[in-house]
C-alpha cells in the first residue's frame, strides 16, 4: 500500500464472543404471520431446463433478445458453483425443487374480510398503523370499490407521465420500452456477475422499471403508493432504474409490514444506472419472513444490488434497513466510475433468533476525486450472526478519492455474534480510506437504570437501539424512518427475558 | 457561586420525638428482618426500619454495610436475593412487584454511579420515563410542548446546564452533570420514596450545595427520603429526621443529626463492639 495514502484501519472480529451480561434473551417473538391461502396458480412444474427459460419467455411474450440473453445466463449459471465465502450457512437448495414461474395470484380465493384473517397479523399492522384498506390489500383481501388501489395508482401514474418519468413492472417495460432495456439491461450487473444474480437473469419473474429524463425531478417518492400493487413480483425480482443527466429520483423498496410468501428462496438483482449530475436515492426496508425462534423456515434472500455512477458528479445513495429473512446476503454497491461521482450506503441489519445476516458494500473508486460514504449498523440478538463484509476499492487513476467507513454492532445477550471484514485495496497514493469500528452490547445496567425509571425492559431495548439507529434512520425519507423505527421495535419484542 | 442560605436556619432540626408523635400517618416504608444475600455471602441480616411520609433518614456507615444493597434491594434490582423478610411500600408487598412497577408506584432510586446510554437522548429517556408513570396512572401522555415547558421549569432546580438535555443520557457528563441529572430525574418524576444513594460522593463543595437544594426543594409532606452516605458533610445542607448506622447488615444505632456528628468525631466504633458482641 502506497505510504502517502492515509489509512486508518481499526477493526475487531468478534466471534460468539461469550458476554458476561446474562440478559438471558431468549427471543421468542413469533412472526407475526400466520395464515397460509390455497390459490390455485398456474404455475410451471418444479425444475430447471433451458426448457423452463424459453416457457417463462413465451408467457411473458418477451422479445427475441430477452430470450437469448436469458439463456446466455442459463448457459452460464449451469458452469457455476454457490459461493461459500460468507459467515452463512444453511441446507443445501435444490435448485430442480424450485418452480420457476406462478401466474399473479388471484385475489378473489383470498380471505373475504379482516375477520378472515390472523388476528396476530392484524396486531402488527395495527402496531405499524397501518391503513385499515392497506391492511386488507396486504392480507390479500379484494379491496372493495371505496379504496381503488388502481385508481390512485392511475392518478399518481399521470402525474408522473406529465414530466416523461416512466414507472411501471419490468413486464410493462419490457413491451413498452424494449429499447430501453436492451440498452441498460445487464449493464450494471453482468449476467456473469455472481451465481445468483446469474441465476436471476435466467429465470427473473418481474420488478420494477424506472425511468427519470434528463433535467428532470421526479415529483414523488416512487413506489410508497404502489407497494400494494408490488407484492406480487416473485422470487427473482429483477428493478432497472436509469436516471439521465441532472435527473433525480427516491425510490422505496420494501414493506415494514411482514410479507407473505411461500418460496423460501429470493435471487432479486437491482441495477442502477446514474448519468452525469443524476442523483438516486435506495431506500429499502426488508422484513420477509424470518422463521421460527428455533431457526426453521424462512425465507433465504440473496440480493444482488449495484449502482454505477456512469457521468461526472453523479451520485447513488443506498440505505437499507434489514429486519426480516431467515438469511440475508446482500452487497449493495456503487461503481463510481465519473470524476467528482460520489456513493453512500447506510444499512442497519438486526438478527434475531436464528437470523444469519452478512451485508455490506462494495466502493468501487474509477473517476477522479470521487467520494464514498459507509455506515453500517449490525444489531444481533437471540442466536443471531451480522457480519459487515465491505469492499473499497481506490483504482489506479482516482486522484484524491476518499472513503470514510464506519461499522458499529450492538450485541445483545450471550449467543449473538458479530463479524467485520473490511476489505481495502488502495492503488492510487492521493487516497484517504478511513475505516473505524465499535462493538457495544447493551448492559444489564442500562437496562435496570430504565426499569429503575419505570421504561419497561423492552422499551429500554427499543430506545437504545433506536439511538444506536438513529443516524442512519436520518437518511430514509421522512415516513419510512417512522415505519422503521416501529419495525425494528417489534423484531425485537420479547428480546429480554 | 457562593450560596449564601445555609440550610441550617431554613431547616432548623427538629425534635425527631415530637415530629414523631405528630407523624401518625401510616408508615411509607416498612421494612421487617430483612435478610439479603449477594452470590450467596450474607449482606443484610434481619435490618428493621419504618419510614413515615415526609421523613428524611440518613443511612451512614462503613464499607460493605449493605448500605448499597438496601438501595438496590428497595428499587428491585435482581442480583440481590432477599431471603427473608417482609417489605412493606404504602401497604403494598413490594417485593412482589417487578422493578418498573415500583418506579411507577413512586420508589426512585438516584444511582451512586449513574450508568451512560450511548445514543438515547436525555430529554427523550425523560419523557419516557415520565409518560410510562402517567400512563400507568391514567393519565394522559405528554407530548414534546408540554413535556418541554415542563423540564424548562425543572431544570432550573438543579440548575443544569439545558444543553445537557439534548445529549445522549449521562454520556460525557462529569460527575457532578450526573448527579444533578439523578435529581433531575427525582423532579420530573415526584416519587414518594427517594432512595439517594451516595448522592454526595464526588461532588465539590458548590455541586454539593446545588444538589442539596435540589433534594430540599423536593422535600415534602408525602415524600420520604433515604440518604445513603459515607459522610456527615451533606447532612449539613439536607438535615435528616433520623440517622441510622448500619454494620454487618443491620442498623445498630438510631438517632437524629447529633448522631452524625458523633460519628463524624469518633467514627463508627465498631471495633468496640466487634469485642462487646
Amino acid at each position: 500500500m502506497p505510504e502517502a495514502s492515509l489509512l486508518k484501519i481499526g477493526f475487531k472480529i468478534i466471534n460468539m464472543e461469550t458476554i458476561e451480561t446474562d440478559l438471558d434473551s431468549v427471543l421468542k417473538q413469533e412472526y407475526q404471520h400466520g395464515f397460509v391461502t390455497d390459490v390455485d396458480e398456474s404455475f410451471l412444474p418444479p425444475g430447471l431446463t433451458e426448457q423452463t427459460i424459453r416457457q417463462i419467455s413465451a408467457i411473458k411474450k418477451e422479445p427475441e433478445f430477452l430470450l437469448e440473453w436469458r439463456l446466455k445466463a442459463f448457459e452460464r449459471w449451469l458452469t457455476l458453483r454457490e459461493p461459500e465465502w460468507s459467515t452463512i450457512h444453511h441446507p443445501p437448495i435444490n435448485y430442480q425443487e424450485i418452480s420457476y414461474y406462478a401466474a399473479p395470484k388471484s385475489l378473489e380465493d383470498g380471505p373475504k374480510s379482516l375477520d378472515e384473517v390472523d388476528p396476530k397479523l392484524l396486531e402488527t399492522y395495527e402496531k405499524l398503523g397501518i391503513p385499515i384498506e392497506e391492511q386488507k390489500a396486504l392480507s390479500g383481501i379484494a379491496v372493495d370499490a371505496v379504496f381503488d388501489s388502481v385508481s390512485v395508482a392511475t392518478t399518481f401514474k399521470a402525474e408522473l407521465e406529465k414530466v416523461g418519468v416512466i414507472f411501471c413492472s419490468f413486464s410493462e417495460a419490457v413491451q413498452n420500452h424494449p429499447d430501453l432495456v436492451q440498452k441498460y439491461l445487464g449493464t450494471v450487473v453482468p449476467q456473469t456477475d455472481n451465481f445468483f444474480a446469474t441465476l436471476n437473469s435466467a429465470v427473473f419473474s418481474d420488478g420494477a422499471f424506472v425511468y427519470i429524463p434528463k433535467g428532470v425531478r421526479c415529483p414523488m417518492e416512487l413506489s410508497s403508493y404502489f407497494r400494494i400493487n408490488a407484492t406480487n413480483t416473485g422470487q427473482f425480482e429483477r428493478t432497472l432504474i436509469i436516471a439521465e443527466e441532472g435527473s433525480y429520483v427516491s425510490y422505496l423498496e420494501g414493506c415494514t409490514a411482514p410479507q407473505r410468501d411461500e418460496n423460501q428462496l429470493h435471487a432479486a438483482v437491482v441495477e442502477l444506472v446514474a448519468m452525469e449530475g443524476a442523483e438516486i436515492r435506495y431506500s429499502t426496508i426488508q422484513n420477509w419472513y424470518p422463521g421460527d425462534e428455533n431457526g426453521k423456515g424462512g425465507i433465504y434472500n440473496f440480493v444482488t444490488k449495484r449502482g454505477i455512477c456512469k457521468g461526472d458528479n453523479a451520485k447513488i445513495s443506498w440505505t437499507q434497513v434489514e429486519t426480516g429473512s431467515a438469511v440475508t446476503w446482500k452487497y449493495p454497491s456503487v461503481i463510481l466510475k465519473g470524476d467528482n461521482s460520489s456513493g453512500e450506503f447506510y444499512s442497519v441489519a438486526l438478527t434475531n433468533n436464528y437470523q444469519q445476516a452478512d451485508t455490506g458494500t462494495k466502493m468501487t473508486h474509477i473517476g477522479k476525486n470521487t467520494h464514498s460514504t459507509i455506515i453500517s449498523k449490525g444489531i444481533s440478538a437471540g442466536h443471531g450472526q451480522n457480519a459487515y463484509r465491505g469492499l473499497v476499492k481506490i483504482a489506479k487513476n482516482a486522484d484524491n478519492s476518499r472513503n470514510f467507513s464506519q461499522c458499529d454492532s450492538l450485541l445483545m445477550g450471550n449467543k449473538s455474534g458479530a463479524h467485520t471484514f473490511p476489505y481495502i485495496e488502495v492503488k492510487n497514493p492521493t487516497a484517504q480510506v478511513e475505516h473505524e469500528a465499535t462493538t457495544s452490547k447493551i448492559g444489564e445496567d442500562q437496562l435496570f437504570l430504565c426499569q429503575q425509571r419505570g421504561i419497561s425492559a423492552e422499551d429500554a431495548v427499543s430506545l437504545i437501539v433506536n439511538g444506536f439507529c438513529k443516524e442512519i434512520f436520518k437518511k430514509l425519507p421522512m415516513e419510512f424512518a417512522v415505519e422503521a423505527r416501529k419495525l425494528l421495535s417489534i423484531s425485537l419484542e420479547g428480546s429480554v427475558g | 457561586m457562593k450560596i449564601k442560605k445555609t440550610p441550617f436556619k431554613l431547616r432548623p432540626i427538629v425534635n425527631s420525638e415530637r415530629r414523631h408523635v405528630n407523624n401518625n400517618r401510616k408508615p411509607m416504608l416498612e421494612i421487617q428482618n430483612l435478610h439479603v444475600n449477594v452470590e450467596d455471602k450474607k449482606i443484610l441480616d434481619g435490618l428493621n426500619l419504618t419510614i413515615k411520609p415526609g421523613e428524611v433518614h440518613a443511612i451512614m456507615g462503613p464499607n460493605g454495610s449493605g448500605k448499597s444493597t438496601l438501595a438496590n434491594v428497595l428499587a428491585g434490582r435482581e442480583t440481590y436475593q432477599v431471603t427473608h423478610g417482609k417489605i412493606q411500600f404504602g401497604g403494598q408487598d413490594l417485593l412482589e412487584m417487578s422493578t418498573e412497577l415500583r418506579s411507577r408506584e413512586g420508589v426512585f432510586l438516584a444511582f451512586q454511579n449513574p450508568i451512560e446510554i450511548p445514543g438515547v437522548n436525555n430529554m427523550v429517556f425523560l419523557k419516557a420515563a415520565l409518560n410510562a408513570k402517567r400512563s400507568h396512572q391514567g393519565l394522559e401522555e405528554l407530548d414534546a410542548a408540554d413535556f418541554l415547558k415542563l423540564i424548562r421549569q425543572k431544570i432550573k432546580t438543579v440548575k443544569m446546564d439545558e444543553g445537557l438535555l439534548h445529549r445522549s443520557v449521562n454520556e460525557g457528563f462529569s460527575g457532578g452533570e450526573k448527579k444533578r441529572n439523578e435529581i433531575l430525574q427525582m423532579a420530573i418524576l415526584e416519587p414518594k420514596l427517594a432512595i439517594l444513594d451516595e448522592t454526595d460522593s464526588g461532588l465539590d463543595v458548590d455541586a454539593l450545595q446545588i444538589v442539596s437544594e435540589g433534594i430540599n426543594s423536593l422535600r415534602s409532606p408525602d415524600r420520604s427520603i433515604i440518604l445513603v452516605t459515607h459522610y456527615q458533610r451533606i447532612l449539613n445542607y439536607v438535615v435528616p429526621d433520623y440517622v441510622h448506622i448500619l454494620a454487618k447488615g443491620k442498623i445498630i444505632r438510631s438517632g437524629d443529626k447529633a448522631l452524625a456528628l458523633e460519628i463524624e468525631e469518633k467514627g463508627y466504633g465498631l471495633n468496640d463492639l466487634s469485642q462487646s458482641a
